[in-house]
């Protein structure tokens, strides 16, 4: 008999597997929801996808009678803007901090250690430190993000960079390459993917960074308003929103991956 | 003079005496092959040629002058693996040499020096059989054929001295043969100066007009690293001694 480990299903037959546990959860969700409903209609905590929908298209279509915006856009752009600033922020601080640690035994020697330190410290835990220095605005929730994930990015690219053969960069040398042209030409280069794949992983901290200021500190964001309707419990908002939270995540996901693909097709044919 | 000087050459790490006294002069136009057994200081040699390691004592001079202990593109470099760049394809692993020349700042030429550089590069690349792959990138090829494009990298830059460092050790013998080939005709072609170190006699002697055999002269048991390597055997081949030099050789080994 064929081992279970060696059972392989074949394309078609493994979306079907995926779906399967998804549907459940949505079948489980529905019988949960209409077991409360039947016997208290006026249930907040399992909303029914009915109403659901009808909340998240108020919040989609229609405009708010006080500020006059459309809640989900207003909240999505600010939210978005937010993390973009950070995450490119976070990006440039990478590629030039992991060429400096990766390539420069003399930085690496004064600043490596330094910023092993940092990357240890709790981001959350200096979000007060953040608040008195910056105040309440964007700065605050900007830097916050910053701080939280750009420690382990140079981290993580100046050690690919340091790891980088050794005869490469002799070769390079014996072509003619100094010190510049080793670092734009043979560094930047091969550390682009290995950059993406890190700021990928740090996009799920990321968000948590963003949700967690905002929670505490705005007037507009989607992390501002899933806190703000938790007051009502306002379920049939909440969810819709998470929901929009981790489409929006997995379509930034792919497009970075989208990027690396076609940006950089000699990094993804030694992985094959 | 010779092109390459090597007076009263020492390579210590604390304790631990790699080379001693080394004191070899190569000449230009010479092919030389460097044996001996693992850990007798082949590769620290050949380092110090390349500048990627300083000696302890000594020095070492190229053209008459000091050479600074810094890897440069009067010394063209084939390791055994990982010298040719992955992220560009195989011609723009060759017009790389050129571009760091002629463009400091970019590190890229354009216009009329960017067609000359193109046209240099696939001259080459066609010399070392890679005529057919320009497009692909270096990681796409096997073994030899990189090892081809490595040495089209190096040769495109004109080196005073070609240094190989077991540049055929990872490749099966038929492409192997190929390759000696292929080095022999270049070697004869651009007149170059090789070093060359390998674990393989019969390689050495075949391609080599000069075979320098790296071993200890003296061993003390009860401090194995105490004493240094030299070059315990210097031989220079002629067609008509190279057969009996290699027997020799063997018998001694």
């Amino acid at each position: 008999m064929t081992r279970l480990v060696n059972i392989r299903p074949g394309r078609k037959a493994a979306a079907g597997l995926a779906a399967i546990p998804l549907i459940l959860i949505v079948i489980g969700y529905m019988i949960a929801s209409a077991v409360r409903h039947a016997a208290n209609p006026a249930d907040k905590l399992l909303p029914t996808f009915m109403a659901m929908g009808k909340a998240f298209k108020n919040l989609a279509l229609d405009a708010d009678p006080i500020t006059g915006q459309i809640l989900l856009w207003a909240d999505t752009l600010a939210s978005l803007e937010r993390l973009g600033i950070a995450l490119a922020i976070a990006t440039v601080t990478s590629i030039l901090l992991g060429l400096a640690l990766g390539l420069i035994p003399l930085i690496r020697a004064q600043f490596g250690a330094l910023v092993a330190t940092i990357s240890v410290i709790p981001p959350i835990a200096i979000l007060p430190v953040l608040f008195i220095v910056f105040g309440l605005g964007e700065a605050s929730k900007i830097m916050l993000i910053v701080i939280g994930i750009t420690p382990v990015m140079v981290r993580d690219v100046a050690a690919f960079v340091a790891a980088l053969p050794q005869e490469q960069m002799i070769k390079a040398q014996t072509l003619g390459a100094g010190s510049w042209l080793l670092t734009i030409r043979v560094a930047l280069p091969q550390m682009m993917p290995r950059l993406i794949v890190a700021l990928r992983l740090s996009l799920g901290p990321a968000w948590v960074f963003l949700i967690s200021a905002e929670a505490i500190a705005a007037d507009v964001g989607l992390g501002y308003r899933i806190f703000l309707v938790r007051r009502y419990l306002s379920m049939d908002i909440i969810l819709p929103y998470v929901a929009w939270i981790s489409l929006l995540a997995i379509l930034i996901d792919m497009a970075l991956q989208f990027i690396s693909r076609k940006a950089f097709p000699w990094a993804n044919r030694s992985s094959n | 003079m010779s092109l390459l000087s090597f007076r009263n050459v020492w390579v210590e790490y604390g304790d631990k005496v790699v080379l001693e006294r080394v004191n070899i002069d190569i000449n230009a136009g010479s092919f030389v092959s460097i044996i001996g057994p693992s850990g007798a200081g082949k590769s620290t040699f050949l380092r110090l040629a390349l500048g990627q390691e300083a000696p302890s004592q000594g020095q070492v001079f190229l053209d008459g002058k000091p050479l600074r202990p810094e890897p440069g593109p009067d010394r063209g470099i084939v390791f055994q693996r990982y010298s040719v760049f992955p992220h560009l394809n195989v011609r723009e692993n060759v017009i790389f040499g050129l571009d760091c020349a002629s463009s400091p700042i970019l590190g890229r030429s354009f216009g009329a020096a960017r067609r000359r550089a193109v046209e240099q590069a696939e001259e080459m690349l066609i010399a070392v059989g890679l005529g057919h792959v320009m497009n692909e990138y270096a990681t796409a090829l096997s073994g030899g054929m990189q090892q081809r494009l490595a040495i089209a990298q190096a040769l495109v830059k004109n080196p005073r001295v070609l240094l190989l460092d077991e540049p055929f050790g990872a490749l099966d013998p038929g492409i192997r043969a190929d390759m000696h080939e292929l080095v022999t005709g270049l070697w004869q072609q651009h007149q170059l100066t090789i070093m060359m170190v390998t674990h393989d006699l019969k390689e050495a002697f075949k391609l080599g007009t000069r075979v320098l055999s790296f071993d200890k002269r003296r061993v003390d048991p009860h401090a194995p690293h105490r004493y240094g390597a030299t070059a315990v055997y210097d031989m220079e081949l002629t067609r008509k001694n190279q057969a009996a030099e290699a027997a020799r050789m063997m018998a001694a080994i």
